[in-house]
């Protein structure tokens, strides 16, 4: 039974997060620099250029790329401290067994005896319960090498069909949306677009916190004249700045960008040139959307009906147009809806494949676009290629020189695998670059799964709360001590290049799973002497594939500084711009317009649970914060969940800035000081999710998924909000049952001081400037 | 290999006619400025950048402050031990150490609150604009790296060409006019008058807290999503009541005004998967 071996708190005590704050020999060593390294930041889908100084095999600090195209030097305060990771304390470097009776929790075993035991435990779990009885779950944070490398061991190495990503938290709604409409998941539009625009709708997106350098594109497209128009339930610093600003609310995203359509077709800003010729469906999706008028739109979302005349006029009369969206219409229940009422308003004005126009998603993992097109999404192979499609199959087992039998099919996503396991289908799981503890809805639930594996490895650079659990940890490597390529938010193939080799015995994920494959039996389909041949034999699977790499070298990548996909064959210059031609990737080659009928979210307020709330990102954290949370300046920033909610609900509760609150759900409990704004919408709290244990704001998230994405709706459930105390320097639960005499009914493990930041003193309960 | 001095330009010289522009109506407020400050190489460890919030609570507009490098530097002129220098680009230099007495006259005389007190070192530091960096035609790093280029470092002409707004130089405080060798990017062209208005906040309505109902303030201080909310949604009762359905019967209701019920309120998960 995969339990930690200490309390979490003892834990955190060990493996941290501790904060690492200064560069490698402190701030006055005056280092040699050996090399300059021309990489990407590990962190977002934006995959910033960087230049990484290192001496003695240490990253000490960085240097702005201004030549890349994309960024041209252009840093977010995570890419400015990222190599703050590198020589962190807490490192794993060595492989870990558990073990209650040491100090630590976990001894220290070789590399034998780890990946032996690994290997026998899968093949003890198969033998016992059937080959899809042990699952990898993996991430999209890691080179397209990694992602193929592990997509390939799933079904070779392990037989198993349940392998799944963490881009099922983050890209899948998009992906569905996408390829219904154009049969291609990838923003159909390079950034240099954005500034051609005459108007930029950001529809569910914090641009300044979670993709900050799309907002120097955004103000050059002001610059040129654009209009801005945003929908957001809080007025992000994007939204600040908008034309309109549509403050929907949580949850009722299609019924605004319907009730937009229902204002385009009426007032016939549609281009029926366009439609006629290359798209099908307008006339369903128009009828979908006939009785979404303002008004009817302005009850169901509390956007004034006159702000959606407003943007419909500002979007239907333009000349071209960019609709940016992300995860604040894709997790929902009715994530991949939304997603194609996004992509209507475009379709209906003709808004694809030229200049300045197009839907485009922006991704959010360091390679979320990369990573799900090569095979280690459940439902895909290598090229984007549909797992369930005989002719992919056929090719795939090809290139590998398998059978079609070993290739497996389709397994349960990400959310599904964790279910299985709770109800003790799947007995082990292997994971890496993912933290389910911390970035899974209904958290409660996911970590009782995990205490019910029969055996559970992870490999980790950090022991991640979800580590926490494992049997087995396998020390792994960062992005920067390893090479290969990722995918962009753009679609650009762009080349990770190594600046430091994995310290002490840790070492980089290919060699990990390689050498695994070989103790499984499975060594003839991983031969690869280095990473290049990974990148090689990816080109050659993905070849005619939708997401097709064949053309492409890492050579020709960093020469080019990056080469749009597909890239076909070679000498071919990628492909920026999709769809300039017209045709899409459908079966009738047509663009495809859904019809969307709006659906409230899986759980709504009722008297019981009266406030809407909804989860998001801080520019400073990354993720589920594995490695943020552990980069001091970065924690200084921002370095607890603070709950936003708007002055007249706080009133209602006497709820004060700084105070201690209590958001509860059907789910779970958290408590944690509120800030009182007046940019959110009132009847709805805002709290982010990047932390773990009581400050874990997924406690409280519903994990009703997307029928067609599997996406949890992160962004959508019913609480209640009560005034626990006033605040202090921190959150201490001791504090307020003393001050109060009420103890708060959580009942388990006290609270943030024990799931925080050991090793610096607690920061205030606001961040600098955040409070009133 | 690369190495360091690829990035010294062929003709390295001064700063020529670049400027360093604040456009604070472009600042998205991620700190990437007061991060990267810390990494500039005159002064490593030690952000000299500041940003904060104008009002969190009514806002989110962000302000980043950078040394405006003024061309009278009044820090300079109230030192008494003649420890801050302008350089020949214009730069106004942290204090130089042998000389600095740490009185924070400076700290208490500059207009826009630049100098900080270091009392680790004993010393008045401030911005130098990365003199390490724009001495050799490179951008200062927070102007590197500022994702919404509020922080913005070039020429002129360069300015006009790609960006909107008036670039201004001359601040007025009271009656004292303070030219800077930072610009600001205003609408107007003309002198800008840093003397404040009123400042809005919870005390000055209600210095010692005499109102005994809620504070004035907080109602004001709705906007702006106060008119987001339609007039039915004002009427409400609770503050989160969905606007066709009420009460624990929430989830069948909403389906009035979608056609889709979204199950019994009660079980959160509509999916059939839950063990």
């Amino acid at each position: 039974m995969a339990r930690p071996p200490l309390t979490e708190e003892e834990l955190v005590a060990r493996y941290g997060p501790h904060l690492n704050t200064a560069p490698p020999g402190g701030w006055s060593a005056d280092a040699d620099i050996d090399r300059m390294v021309r990489t990407h930041c590990c962190f977002c889908g934006q995959q910033c250029g960087i230049i990484l100084k290192v001496a003695d095999d240490e990253v000490v600090g960085f240097e702005p790329w201004y030549e890349f195209p994309f960024n041209e030097g252009k840093l977010c305060p995570k890419g400015v401290k990222r190599y703050l990771q590198g020589n962190h304390p807490d490192r794993l470097l060595e492989p870990l067994e558990r073990d209650p009776a040491a100090p630590r929790g976990f001894r220290e075993v070789s590399w034998d005896h780890a990946l032996d035991r690994v290997a026998r435990e899968i093949r003890r779990i198969q033998a016992e319960n059937g080959k899809d009885s042990f699952a990898i779950l993996n991430g999209a944070s890691l080179t397209s090498e990694k992602a193929y490398l592990i997509g390939k061991f799933a079904r070779l190495a392990i037989g198993t069909s349940n392998s799944d990503y963490n881009g099922r938290l983050c890209m899948v709604s998009a992906g569905h949306g996408y390829n219904k409409a154009f049969g291609v998941d990838r923003a159909p539009n390079p950034w240099s677009d954005i500034p051609r625009a005459d108007v930029v709708f950001v529809a569910g997106a914090n641009i300044a916190e979670c993709a900050p350098i799309t907002t120097s594109y955004i103000w050059r497209a002001r610059d040129n004249g654009a209009r801005l128009i945003v929908a957001d339930p809080r007025v992000t610093p994007i939204a600040r700045t908008a034309d309109v600003f549509l403050g929907l609310r949580p949850g009722t995203d299609s019924a605004l960008l319907g009730s937009i359509l229902h204002v385009l077709v009426e007032r016939d800003w549609v281009d029926h040139e366009f439609v006629d010729a290359h798209v099908e469906g307008f006339e369903e999706a128009a009828a979908a959307v006939a009785g979404y008028t303002p008004a009817w739109a302005s009850d169901v979302t509390g956007v004034p009906a006159a702000r959606i005349e407003e943007a419909a006029e500002i979007w239907g009369t333009a000349a071209s147009g960019m609709i940016l969206h992300a995860r604040g219409l894709e997790h929902h229940t009715s994530g991949v809806d939304n997603v194609s009422a996004a992509i209507n308003l475009a379709l209906a004005t003709g808004r694809i494949g030229r200049p300045g126009s197009g839907p485009c998603m922006v991704t959010g993992q360091g390679n979320g676009q990369g990573a799900r097109e090569h095979g280690n999404k459940s439902e895909q192979l290598p090229g984007m290629r549909r797992i369930d499609d005989p002719e992919a199959r056929a090719y795939i087992s090809e290139v590998w020189g398998c059978t079609d039998e070993e290739l497996r099919g389709k397994g349960y996503s990400a959310e599904e695998i964790v279910w299985a396991i709770d109800r003790g289908e799947i007995k082990g799981l292997l994971s890496i670059c993912f933290n389910p503890v911390v970035s899974l809805p209904d958290s409660n639930t996911t970590r009782r799964a995990l205490e019910k594996l029969e055996f559970f490895a992870v490999v980790d650079f950090f022991l991640s709360e979800t580590a926490f659990h494992a049997d087995v940890v396998l020390p792994g490597s960062l992005q920067e001590e390893g090479e290969g390529v990722v995918t962009t938010l753009e679609g650009r193939v762009v080349k990770i290049n190594e600046a430091k080799p994995p310290p002490g015995n840790a070492r980089r994920d290919v060699d990990i799973f390689c050498d695994l494959a070989g103790r499984l039996g499975a060594g003839r389909y991983f031969p690869y002497r280095d990473t290049r041949e990974i990148f090689d034999e990816l080109r050659v699977a993905s070849k005619g594939g939708v997401a097709d790499y064949y053309g492409m070298t890492w050579e020709r990548i960093e020469e080019e500084n990056g080469i749009f996909w597909p890239c076909p064959e070679e000498g071919h210059p990628g492909t920026p711009r999709l769809f300039e031609d017209r045709r899409f990737r459908t079966p009738s080659g047509r663009a495809r317009m859904v019809p969307v009928a709006f659906r409230p979210p899986a759980e709504v307020v009722d008297s019981e649970y009266p406030v809407w709330l909804t989860t998001g990102r801080v520019v400073s954290q990354y993720l589920s914060g594995t490695q943020t949370r552990r980069i001091g300046p970065l924690v200084k920033q921002y370095p607890e969940p603070l709950c936003e909610i708007h002055p007249r609900l706080a009133r209602e509760h006497g709820i004060e800035s700084g105070d201690v609150v209590r958001v509860s759900s059907r789910r779970g409990t958290m408590t944690l000081p509120a800030t009182v704004v007046s940019t959110i919408r009132p009847d709805t709290v805002f709290i982010p999710y990047h932390w773990a244990g009581d400050r874990a704001a997924n406690q409280l998230t519903n994990p009703a998924l997307d029928p067609e994405s599997r996406i949890p709706e992160f962004k959508t459930c019913a609480v209640r909000v009560e005034r626990v105390g006033p605040g202090g320097a921190t959150v201490d639960r001791r504090d307020y049952e003393t001050r109060t005499g009420d103890a708060p009914d959580t009942g388990d493990a006290p609270n943030t001081a024990a799931g925080g930041v050991p090793g610096e003193a607690p920061g205030p309960a606001t961040p600098p400037g955040s409070g009133t | 290999m690369p190495t360091l001095t690829e990035y010294v330009p062929d003709a390295p010289g001064e700063m020529g006619d670049r400027v360093f522009v604040v456009d604070q109506s472009r600042c998205i407020g991620c700190q990437a400025c007061v991060q990267a400050c810390e990494e500039c190489g005159t002064h490593r460890g030690h952000s000299m950048m500041q940003l904060d919030f104008i009002d969190r609570g009514a806002t989110v507009q962000t302000v980043p402050l950078i040394c405006m490098h003024c061309a009278d530097p009044t820090c300079a002129e109230v030192c008494p031990a003649d420890a801050i220098k302008q350089n020949e680009d214009g730069i106004v230099q942290s204090s130089l150490k042998p000389r600095c007495i740490a009185c924070w006259n400076c700290v208490n005389a500059c207009p826009f609150g630049i100098p900080k007190k270091m009392f680790e070192l004993d010393q008045m530091m401030k911005c130098d604009m990365c003199y390490d960096r724009s001495s050799v035609g490179l951008a200062p790093m927070c102007a590197s790296v500022c994702p919404s280029q509020a922080l913005w470092f070039g020429t002129p002409q360069e300015f006009d060409a790609t960006r909107t707004g008036v670039l201004e130089d001359t601040m007025v405080f009271g009656g004292q006019y303070v030219r800077t060798k930072v610009q600001v990017v205003v609408h107007e062209p003309g002198p800008v008058a840093v003397a404040p208005g009123r400042r809005y906040t919870h005390w000055t309505d209600d210095p010692f807290g005499l109102d005994e109902g809620p504070a004035e303030a907080d109602v004001s201080r709705d906007w702006p999503l106060a008119p987001a909310l339609s007039a039915a949604q004002q009427r409400q009762a609770g503050p989160g009541a969905w606007p066709v359905a009420h009460g624990a019967g929430a989830g069948a209701g909403a389906g009035g005004v979608g056609g889709s019920a979204a199950g019994d309120a009660g079980d959160s998960r509509t999916e059939g998967a839950r063990p």
